[in-house]
C-alpha cells in the first residue's frame, strides 16, 4: 500500500492497473519539479546571459566561467551540495525545492547559452538599419532583436524542459517521491521491480515523445523570419 | 588543513569515475556508429531497430535505464531461465553506453546525411560498392563534422557517471558520500568534489580537441 492505494497481486495485469494510479502521483510530482526547475532555470539563465553580455570584461568573464563550471559538474554533485551544504548556513527547505533548484542552476548554464546565442543570431544589418532609424537601444531590443530571437530560442528551450524531465529521477536521492522513487518503494515492498521499472520507461517514452512533437510543432508554427509587430 | 586527508579517498573514486568514462565512452561510440549507420540503411529491419534503439534510450531517463538494468533485468531472466544477474560495474557501463550511444547515433546519422551529395555520386561513377563508399568516402568526411558534438557528449558522459554511486558502485560520487557520513564536513567534501569533477571535463575537453585535430589531420593539406 502507497498513498492510501491498495494493490492487486492476483495476477500481473491486475498489479499493473492497481499500481497506475500510485505512480500517477508520482508523475505529478515529476511535473511539477520539471516545471519549478525550468522556471528557475530560466530566470537564472537569463541573468547569466545579461552578465555575459556585458561590455566590462570584469563582470562577463566570471558569467562565462561560471557557467562552464555548472555545465561540467554533475548535477548529482549540486543536489547534494545544495542539500547538504545550505542547511549549514542556516537555510532549510524541503527536499523538493532543494530539488528543483539544482535542476533550475544545471540548466541555467545551458538556457544562457539558448538565450545569448538566439541574440547573437539576429544579423548586423538588423542593429544597423535600427540604428539608421534612430531607435533607441532599448527600442532596438524590444522591437527589433528580441521579435527574431524568439522564434530561435523557444523551440531549443522547449528540448531543455524534455531534459529536465528526463532528469527528475535524480532528485529520488533527496528523498523527493518522484515517479522513479515511487516505482522503486513498490518495487522493494513487492520484490517486483520489473513491472514498476517497466511501466516507468514506458511512460517516459510516451511523455517525451508527445513533448518532442509539442516541440516540432510549436517550430513549425513560429514564423522563422521574426514574430510580425502591429 | 583536514581536506588533505580526504584527498586519497576520493582519488580512488575519481579513478573509478575515469575508468567508467572510458569504457563508456568507447562502448557508447561503437554503438553510435553502429545504430547511426543503421538507421540510414535501406533494410527496413535494421533501420527499425535502430530507430526503436534510438528513440527508447533517448526516450527515457538514464536513471531509470540503469535502474531498469539493474533491478528488473535479473526478473526478466528469472521468468525465461536465464541467469541475468549483472554485476554493477557491467550494469553501470551498459547503462551509460547505451544511454550516450543513442545520443551519438543521431549525430552520426546527421552527419553523415550532411555529406555532399555529390560526393555518392563520383562515388557511384567510380564504380565504388555502397560500402566503399560509406567507408572511403562519407565517413572521412563525416567524421570531423562529429567531433564538436561528441565532445559534448564525452562531457553529459562524464557527469552522467556520478549516477552509477546509486547501484553502490564505488565512483567519485559515492566515496564523497561515503566520506561525508563519516566526517560530517559536507562543505568541504563536496566543493573538493566539484572541483574535481570540473578538472576531469577540462582534461576530457582537451583530449577531444586533440582527437579533432587527428582525424581532420587530412582536411589542412586537401584544402
Amino acid at each position: 500500500m502507497l498513498f492510501g492505494i491498495e494493490w492487486d497481486r492476483s495476477s500481473d495485469l491486475a498489479f499493473a492497473i492497481s499500481i497506475f494510479p500510485i505512480l500517477m502521483r508520482g508523475l505529478w510530482v515529476t511535473i511539477q519539479a520539471t516545471f519549478l526547475g525550468f522556471f528557475v532555470a530560466m530566470i537564472l539563465g537569463l541573468v547569466l546571459a545579461a552578465l555575459k553580455s556585458a561590455p566590462l570584461k570584469i563582470i562577463s568573464w566570471p558569467a562565462y566561467a561560471i557557467t562552464e563550471f555548472i555545465r561540467d559538474t554533475p548535477l548529482l554533485i549540486q543536489l547534494f551540495f545544495l542539500y547538504y551544504v545550505l542547511p549549514e548556513y542556516g537555510l532549510v527547505f524541503p527536499a523538493f525545492i532543494t530539488g528543483a533548484l539544482a535542476l533550475g542552476i544545471q540548466y541555467s548554464a545551458y538556457l544562457s547559452e539558448v538565450y545569448r546565442a538566439g541574440i547573437e543570431a539576429v544579423a548586423k544589418g538588423q542593429h544597423e538599419a535600427a540604428r539608421a532609424l534612430n531607435l533607441t537601444g532599448l527600442r532596438t531590443f524590444t522591437h527589433v532583436v528580441l521579435p527574431q530571437a524568439i522564434p530561435r530560442i523557444v523551440p531549443a528551450m522547449g528540448n531543455y524542459l524534455v531534459s529536465i524531465m528526463k532528469d527528475v529521477p535524480i532528485l529520488s536521492v533527496v528523498t523527493v517521491l518522484e515517479m522513479l522513487n515511487v516505482a522503486q518503494i513498490i518495487g522493494d515492498r513487492t520484490f517486483n521491480y520489473l513491472i514498476p521499472l517497466s511501466m516507468v520507461g514506458g511512460i517516459y517514452l510516451v511523455l517525451t515523445i508527445v513533448a518532442s512533437a509539442g516541440v516540432r510543432l510549436l517550430d513549425n508554427a513560429l514564423p522563422k523570419r521574426g514574430l510580425p509587430l502591429k | 588543513m583536514e581536506w588533505i586527508s580526504y584527498l586519497n579517498p576520493l582519488m580512488q573514486g575519481a579513478w573509478v569515475t575515469i575508468e567508467l568514462t572510458i569504457y563508456s565512452t568507447i562502448l557508447g561510440a561503437l554503438f553510435s556508429f553502429a545504430f547511426g549507420i543503421g538507421k540510414l540503411s535501406k533494410n527496413p529491419l535494421i533501420s527499425a531497430v535502430s530507430i526503436g534503439y534510438i528513440e527508447i534510450f533517448r526516450g527515457t531517463s538514464l536513471l531509470v535505464q540503469l535502474f531498469w538494468l539493474y533491478f528488473a533485468l535479473p526478473l526478466v531472466g528469472q521468468a525465461i531461465g536465464i541467469d541475468l544477474r549483472l554485476p554493477p560495474v557491467i550494469a553501470g557501463v551498459l547503462a551509460l553506453s547505451l544511454n550516450i550511444g543513442a545520443y551519438g547515433a543521431e549525430v552520426v546519422r546527421g552527419a553523415i546525411q550532411a555529406v555532399n551529395k555529390d560526393q555518392y555520386e563520383a562515388a557511384k561513377a567510380l564504380n565504388f560498392t555502397p560500402r566503399q563508399a560509406l567507408f572511403r568516402v562519407a565517413l572521412p568526411q563525416a567524421i570531423p563534422e562529429m567531433m564538436p558534438p561528441f565532445g559534448n557528449l564525452a562531457i553529459q558522459n562524464l557527469k552522467d557517471t556520478a549516477l552509477v554511486s546509486l547501484i553502490s558502485l564505488g565512483d567519485l560520487a559515492f566515496r564523497a558520500e561515503q566520506l561525508r557520513n563519516f566526517t560530517q564536513d559536507s562543505t568541504t567534501i563536496y566543493t573538493l568534489v566539484l572541483f574535481m569533477y570540473f578538472g576531469m571535463a577540462l582534461v576530457l575537453t582537451a583530449l577531444m580537441k586533440l582527437l579533432e585535430r587527428f582525424v581532420g589531420r587530412w582536411r589542412a593539406a586537401a584544402r
